[in-house]
């Protein structure tokens, strides 16, 4: 069975968005429940930090997406099963995008500029004015859309397990490194 | 003499009593009507001045303002060097706009509002840099520290009434404000910019 990746660009990207992305939830869920500490100033930092360079990554990953596409589904694939997988990631960017916007506009609300790696000359415009009401609703927007991409990332991990084990069909190994340095 | 004393009718102490007590009143209130009159030329109009502090915290920058204080502050234009104020700042007052953060200030080791609920400045003379800009020399006296601050002002007239604005940059640190694990500059920075606006009425 021959296997045609993505290239290894999409591969490399694809891989550090994970990356990022665990660990910006992971900062975002702990930061929360912290006490005022210059710990939790520097989470609600990081975190920021985080979120615009994921921002930065999916952009690139969607303009290089356009000049070289993903490596065809098999075609022993049930239609619906293509329709799902289609659906499945525009979504999945679409919340990659909504979420650290979300995010921004959530901090601007609350009256705490974004200002990426904490450099001054790096500081995003405030979309919106400081108002408290406000920020707690789109707080609630930021968590809202967290858990839908947590639900689209679960079943995103399980399609790609359910053809790696079930129909071991090598949609995952698109995905993967050539060399199996696990091995 | 102790007998005396102690023996005295209750009707001769009294009037003692009370003309020490009128004295001591009408002391205090002639030191009250001095303290007027030094200042009688200017009264700041504290429903339009305003006090505010900018800061960073990780290069993102905060403001937060004082919505209680009182000043009294004498200021010629052409005589700088005549320049007296005294702003008594109620640090209960800070608004950070979050709640939150307002109780977070005034814990122990920001502002310390509990030991430390007023916090002062006192300005004595003062110099003309160029026209309508001015500098002045003042005492800070913040947590129970004082420190020597230098006040940088413009004067101009608005409306009719006199407005000073200026501000004076500050170290947190020599103040211990934000203590302890606090202290760490590279999380809120040591410089914080203390502004002003003092309108005199007219």
């Amino acid at each position: 069975m021959t296997v045609h990746r993505y290239p290894t660009l999409a591969i490399l990207l694809h891989w550090f968005n994970a990356v990022l992305l665990i660990g910006s939830f992971a900062l975002g869920l702990r930061m929360v429940g912290m006490d005022f500490s210059p710990e939790k100033i520097n989470s609600y930092a990081y975190h920021k930090w985080l979120g615009v360079t994921i921002f930065g990554v999916v952009v690139v990953r969607c303009i290089y997406r356009q000049f070289k596409p993903p490596p065809a589904l098999p075609s022993n694939m049930a239609e619906w099963q293509k329709t799902a997988s289609r659906l499945s990631h525009r979504l999945l960017y679409l919340l990659l995008f909504a979420l650290p916007l979300s995010g921004w506009i959530y901090s601007s609300a609350a009256g705490v500029p974004t200002v990426p790696f904490g450099q001054p000359s790096l500081q995003l415009p405030d979309l919106l004015q400081r108002d408290p009401e406000l920020a707690s609703a789109l707080k609630q927007v930021h968590f809202l859309l967290t858990r839908l991409l947590l639900v689209l990332i679960f079943l995103h991990i399980a399609a790609a397990l359910k053809h790696h084990l079930w129909d071991k069909d090598g949609v995952m190994h698109r995905m993967l490194p050539k060399v199996k340095f696990w091995q | 003499m102790n007998d005396r004393i102690s023996h005295a009718p209750p009707d001769e102490q009294h009037p003692m009593m009370n003309l020490m007590g009128v004295a001591k009143y009408a002391f205090l209130f002639l030191l009250g009507l001095a303290t007027q009159f030094a200042f009688a030329a200017q009264t700041v109009d504290l429903e339009r001045s305003e006090i505010s502090f900018g800061f960073q915290q990780q290069g993102v920058p905060g403001v937060g303002k004082f919505n209680k204080f009182s000043a009294q502050a004498t200021f010629v234009p052409t005589k700088p060097e005549t320049t007296m104020a005294r702003v008594d700042i109620d640090m209960t007052s800070v608004d950070l706009g979050d709640k939150g953060w307002n109780q977070d200030i005034q814990t122990a080791s920001w502002f310390a509002t509990r030991q430390f609920p007023v916090s002062s400045i006192v300005v004595t003379g003062g110099k003309m840099l160029a026209p309508g800009r001015y500098e002045s020399p003042g005492k800070l006296t913040l947590k129970g520290g004082v420190h020597d601050v230098v006040v940088s002002f413009r004067s101009r007239i608005e409306g009719g009434a006199l407005v000073l604005e200026g501000d004076v940059p500050l170290k947190r640190v020599p103040f211990k404000v934000g203590d302890g694990a606090w202290a760490d500059t590279s999380v809120v920075a040591n410089e914080v910019s203390v502004r002003f606006k003092l309108v005199f009425k007219k």
